[in-house]
């Protein structure tokens, strides 16, 4: 287990320390208030009517006997819909409430608010929708050559790359087709809120979400209200990982709260939420590399294909990381890559933890295997050989201006010592509890992965975070929009502001679309950067006001004065004054902080699309029962470029957690959709690792390169974590099993290589 | 639907239910009925432990108990873990060892550690692995959860020596 020395610190913990989580107390004695905690006097409980059918066309829809219901307030469709019908987080093509037909098996139909939960099921049973079901699109591959599916037609989008020399042929060459099942994100806090309507005709919400803004200005469109007249609240967020950045039931409460005039509640149950939002796209990929005699690659051919099912989503987002990072952290002088992203009649896929990195992740380092066993040659020193590095150029023709220790990550990763204690308890064995691995026959594997990907927005996308700074008798407040999901943001801001301002206490206001401006999504590890960057910037210009307001007052020199542990004093040591007393008169400062420009890609996929990239290695070591086909991951080992660690337990958690979603995908997680359904939405049936699955992560090391532009040099370090990790595994059980495995999640099936029985 | 009056105790405080429908959880009329949201609703259907309370001697997924089959039992919810205002061993390890990320596994959590260490309070790995294996959580991947077990068995272990 990792080490962490865990030191009460004697002042109020800054930059670099364990901080403790301001939310940890309530949330360790139950009184932290989660989206699905939310109660009001009054209020009705709401619930959504979803499509049976991957495909159909909508004849009728019958509400009446619904409406008839004692307990019943409201039963809305389509038509009940003021504004635009359509929203959509990068482009508006799914429907608020589905108006003639359904592109997937879950889409929302109508809603009802009502007494009860068991009157809303009631209300739902009695809505009698005439549906006339027509065969789903659900093959990826023919997609772009079947009939639409939708009017903005079923290619999302498809990105060529070109980069370099296109004639060049390496003397080794080495061909794979890799698959990565549909994943769910799983998070624990199920989709939830609470709508109230306002005095002024508009309406409240208080929901978990991802990017409180973005929700704001979809759900305002759709209501026909402007966007002052729609006030997003966050409450507590159950975990995130990606599925929160859509809408879900943000514009359905909206709705029932307006119409009903009283407050509505809604919860998801764990199966409406596996259709309730976008999973990881499923992707089929098939790679070639090229590499001379001596290991040195020099070309990569590659086509990805994702299933974007019924919605665009993030879609376009994601086959551009996919494509961009196809190849891996590798120095590769010529490329050929066409990535699509196709609309099919799956369920809509969007962003999840690595967002398009993870897919190509395995295939990319499946390559690299392949690769070294074809040279003759051993798979870390192939890595090293073809690490990119700092001033490199990638795919995109982009140079890697910042920090990019993708040989340190390996080296660390690799030369740390196992700790794996051998163990005689069955229970340790590959099945478990269920002891039906025989000891002798299990073999062991082992093997590393290398990944990364792009921090913060990408492709020319004006990307922003805001925050307000007030200050007072000593104590800041902070506004600030950024969803806290569990990443430890609030953690960090208090960190960051104590740092600035030198003060002790600091409040964290509500992030609330009412008070402060956007602060951009919680995903692509983005908000220790942006949002971080945004209250640090804040803490400066109220510390600069503040230091102008005491030069003038007490006719000292500005430049003489700073702000030191709670003191403001002079450098030339004859003045000095407490912050408490300096700031009976309150300060503040609104920043909206941006990152540097971004530019779009040509139509050969080149561009400064980029801001920041971060690196991390996995090494995992696996036990296989071959005749079973059971698996067991025993240790995973780990490396991160984080450019400067600002709280290192936070980060502990991040890894850890972030390789436990690795861990689950590599072995045990999959969405199985048959003919467009989705056949296991239940913790019951889609299975996550528990803490008997889920090994001990060893952390070889963080590695501290400053990250140029970036708030305190650090990097966002939330995704790394779930990019190799999956890669690792798969390739562990590939060296214990010597099979090609060429798909993920690793099924018995495919260990002991019987026919696939599955129906 | 067809209504009922009952008596449940949680927490050492007597509550009134009244005008329940007899199909309630325990988990729903806790959260919904009594003001008690601690207990979580990850998965409402026995999988996931969030919902994890005391019924007596036994910790059960409140999700999958009537709560009109709970009277006349002591009923103890994350809520009642400690005295209010005050943190019991494993809280105060799990705020140290940084085992709350989101925090929504984390009252089940609390409620199954406790009852472990009451009747182990030196559990090995394998044996806290066990035992919170009913446990999900979907953000620490159990690390820092399996650190503050630790942390809290010490802890105990000091108390009581
Ligand atoms: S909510 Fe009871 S086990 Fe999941
Ligand atoms: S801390 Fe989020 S589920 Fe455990």
């Amino acid at each position: 287990m990792t080490d962490i020395q865990i030191t009460s610190p004697v002042s109020a913990p800054r930059i670099g320390e364990s901080a403790p989580r301001p939310d940890g107390v309530p949330k360790v004695t139950g009184t932290f208030t989660f989206s699905s905690d939310l109660w009001h006097n009054n209020m009705l409980w709401g619930g959504t009517l979803r499509s049976p059918h991957p495909s159909a066309n909508i004849k009728s829809i019958d509400i009446s006997g619904a409406l008839a219901i004692n307990g019943v307030s409201a039963v809305l469709t389509h038509t009940d819909v003021p504004g635009s019908l359509l929203y959509g987080l990068e482009h508006a093509d799914q429907p608020v409430l589905a108006a003639d037909v359904v592109r997937y098996e879950g889409e929302s139909v109508a809603i009802v608010a009502a007494d009860h939960p068991e009157t809303v099921r009631r209300a739902l049973a009695a809505i009698v929708v005439d549906y006339q079901v027509t065969a789903p699109l659900v093959d990826p591959e023919a997609a772009e050559q079947a009939e639409p599916i939708h009017p903005d037609g079923n290619l999302i989008r498809r990105l060529r790359l070109r980069h370099g020399d296109q004639n060049i042929q390496g003397e080794i060459q080495v061909e794979g087709t890799y698959e990565v099942g549909m994943q769910d994100q799983a998070f624990l806090g199920p989709e939830s809120g609470l709508a109230l309507p306002s005095e002024d005709g508009g309406v409240e919400l208080f929901v978990s979400t991802q990017w409180l803004h973005s929700d704001r200005d979809q759900v305002a469109v759709c209501l026909g209200l402007p966007p002052e007249k729609v006030r997003f609240t966050l409450s507590g967020v159950g975990g995130a990982f990606g599925a929160r950045e859509d809408l879900s039931l943000h514009a359905h409460l909206c709705l029932l709260a307006l119409h009903t005039g009283r407050p509505v509640k809604m919860v998801y149950s764990r199966e409406e939420s596996f259709h309730g939002h976008v999973h990881r796209h499923p992707a089929r990929m098939w790679y070639r590399h090229h590499a001379d005699t001596d290991g040195n690659l020099l070309r990569v051919e590659a086509r990805l294909i994702l299933d974007g099912g019924a919605y665009a989503s993030s879609s376009g987002a994601v086959i551009s990381n996919a494509t961009c990072f196809a190849a891996g952290p590798y120095l590769i002088p010529s490329a050929d890559i066409d990535g699509a992203v196709v609309r099919t009649n799956n369920p809509p896929c969007g962003a999840m933890r690595g967002f398009g990195a993870v897919q190509t992740c395995v295939g990319h380092e499946a390559q690299m295997d392949k690769l070294a066993a074809a040279l003759g040659m051993d798979p870390v020193e192939l890595r090293l050989k073809n690490a990119l590095k700092s001033g490199d150029k990638l795919l995109t023709g982009q140079t890697i201006t910042g920090a990019a220790p993708v040989a340190e990550v390996i080296k660390s990763c690799v030369d740390h010592p196992s700790t794996l204690i051998p163990s005689d308890d069955m229970m340790s064995l590959p099945g478990g509890a269920g002891r039906t691995a025989d000891p002798h026959h299990i073999v062991r594997g082992q093997a590393m992965a290398v990944g990364f990907k792009n921090l913060l927005f990408s492709e020319g996308f004006d990307d922003y975070s805001s925050a307000i700074c007030h200050l007072v008798d000593g104590v800041a407040t902070i506004t600030c929009a950024c969803a806290e999901v569990g990443q430890g943001f609030v953690t960090l801001a208090q960190q960051i502001t104590r740092e600035v301002l030198g003060v002790e206490e600091v409040i964290l206001a509500p992030a609330a679309t009412a008070t402060v401006g956007s602060a951009g999504s919680t995903s692509a590890s983005r908000q220790t950067w942006m949002s971080g960057g945004a209250v640090q910037k804040a803490c400066e210009a109220v510390r600069q006001q503040l230091l102008e307001r005491i030069a003038d007052q007490h006719q000292v020199n500005l430049d003489d004065l700073v702000l030191v542990d709670g003191q403001i004093v002079s450098l030339s040591g004859n003045f000095s004054l407490d912050l408490a007393t300096a700031t009976t008169e309150p300060l503040e400062a609104d920043i909206e902080y941006h990152h540097a420009p971004t530019y779009p890609v040509d139509e050969n996929g080149q561009g400064d699309a980029h801001v920041s990239f971060a690196f991390a290695a996995h090494r995992a070591v696996v036990d296989v029962d071959p005749e079973l086909g059971l698996v067991k991951v025993v240790e995973l080992t780990t490396s991160q470029d984080v450019g400067r660690l600002l709280n290192p337990l936070q980060a502990v958690g991040q890894l850890e957690g972030g390789a436990s979603q690795g861990v689950g995908l590599a072995v045990m997680e999959e969405v199985l959709v048959t003919e467009g359904r989705i056949r296991n939405a239940s913790f019951t049936d889609y299975l996550i690792p528990t803490a008997l699955d889920m090994p001990p992560v060893e952390i070889a090391a963080f590695i501290e390169q400053p990250e140029p532009g970036a708030p305190f040099g650090a990097k966002g370090i939330g995704e790394p974590p779930s990019i190799s990790s999956t890669a690792a595994v798969v390739a562990a059980l590939r060296d214990a099993t010597k099979r090609e495995l060429p798909r993920v999640p690793v099924r018995p099936t495919d260990i002991v290589q019987l026919e696939d029985d599955t129906p | 639907m067809t209504t009922n009056h009952y008596t449940l105790k949680v927490n050492g405080k007597e509550h009134q239910v009244a005008d329940a429908w007899a199909g309630e959880s325990l988990l729903w009329v806790l959260r919904e009925r009594l003001g008690l949201p601690g207990a979580k609703n990850a998965c409402e259907e026995g999988e996931c432990g969030s919902c994890s309370v005391r019924i007596d001697d036994e910790v059960v997924c409140g999700c999958l108990v009537l709560a009109a089959t709970a009277v006349d039992c002591e009923i103890t919810t994350i809520e009642g873990l400690a005295p209010e205002g005050e943190l019991v061993d494993v809280q105060e390890a799990f705020i140290e060892a940084g085992a709350v990320q989101c925090g929504f596994c984390t009252p089940g959590l609390l409620v199954t550690i406790d009852k472990l260490l009451e009747t182990n309070n030196q559990p090995d790995d394998l044996t806290v692995r066990e035992a919170i294996s009913g446990n999900l959580c979907r953000c620490t991947g159990y690390g820092r959860i399996l650190e503050a077990v630790n942390l809290a068995a010490a802890k105990r272990r000091e108390a009581t020596s």
